[in-house]
């Protein structure tokens, strides 16, 4: 088994409302140490997989195809024992 | 003329559709996500707006791989007509039909109502009926209508007229907009200009006692098929 986190965060140059909002009110908290802030989404995956190299391509295949959306988004994959 | 209107799980404005293309005189048909073919005698297959598969993961990503898409490429691929109205035209994004994507909106809220828009291209089956800066009336109704495509998608739709309409005020100006969609674009066609996509609704801008019989110009221009 290995446990899979992938993390899907809008591409840079794409405009991220949701974390432009989430710095607003930070700042409106006092908290104004922050530069940026990014929303996205972590999704997590159980596979019935004992190979690192095949749990690899097929969550990278998963981001492509269904996961991701790659005109705007970009992922990244985090394979954990 | 035959309108075959698709209905996924959570497509909530087929009724509005169908009512709408009766009205004008077409015989439609809705049809169930899980068939995997198309009437033969469609002329226009509408993708219907609402919430496909309650927009989950992105909105139209999960009903891009519902059993009637692959049957819905190959109509579009094959020169036919289709129509994607706010999630339907999600949906054609995300499966890759139409370019670009639709982002939440720039305020993040929800918006819903009715919003004037300019005709850029006319030279398509869609807006054949209208002018080039005519303005029309129309609803709109959506959370992620915030087109973005990047630099040169963006010159290439231009460059083959794909730009369809743009939101503007009742003057015809297009600097601000609602949604933070780029260069203000509300809808667009693919390079053939076979497959049309908007985040407007036409289909409920057809009877004038309801606000606005805008809808009508529109979908007209398929009716001749």
């Amino acid at each position: 088994m290995i446990k899979v986190i992938v993390n899907v965060f809008l591409k840079a140059g794409v405009l991220d409302s949701q974390g432009k909002a989430v710095h607003h009110a930070l700042e409106s908290l006092h908290f104004n140490n922050v530069s940026d802030v990014r929303v996205g989404k972590q999704i997590v995956l159980n596979l019935d997989e004992s190979d690192d190299k095949k749990a690899m391509a097929d969550v990278t295949k998963m981001c492509e195809e269904l996961l991701a959306n790659t005109v705007i988004e970009d992922y990244t994959i985090e394979l954990i024992k | 003329m035959k309108v075959t209107i698709l209905q996924f799980p959570g497509t909530n404005c087929e009724y509005d559709a169908q009512y709408a293309f009766e009205k004008l005189g077409a015989k439609t048909e809705i049809l169930w996500h899980k068939s995997e073919s198309i009437p033969s005698d469609t002329d226009l297959l509408v993708v219907a707006g609402g919430f496909s598969y309650g927009d989950y993961l992105r909105s139209g990503a999960i009903a891009k791989f519902s059993p009637v898409m692959k049957a819905v490429t190959a109509f579009a691929n094959s020169g036919g007509k289709v129509l994607g109205i706010c999630n339907g035209f999600q949906v054609l994004t995300e499966a890759g039909l139409l370019p670009g994507a639709l982002k939440r909106n720039e305020s993040l809220h929800f918006i819903s109502k009715y919003h004037h828009l300019k005709v850029i291209n006319n030279d398509n089956i869609f807006l054949e009926k209208l002018n080039s800066d005519d303005i029309v009336n129309i609803p709109i109704a959506h959370h992620d209508g915030n087109y973005y495509i990047d630099e040169s998608g963006l010159k290439e739709l231009y460059a083959n007229n794909q730009v369809l309409l743009k939101y503007c005020d009742a003057s015809g100006d297009d600097k601000k907009n609602p949604n933070g969609s780029i260069d203000s674009i509300a809808g667009i066609c693919n390079k053939e200009k076979n497959v049309f996509g908007l985040m407007p609704h036409p289909e409920r801008a057809i009877e004038s006692l309801l606000g606005s019989d805008d809808g009508v110009k529109m979908l007209q221009g398929f009716l001749k098929a």
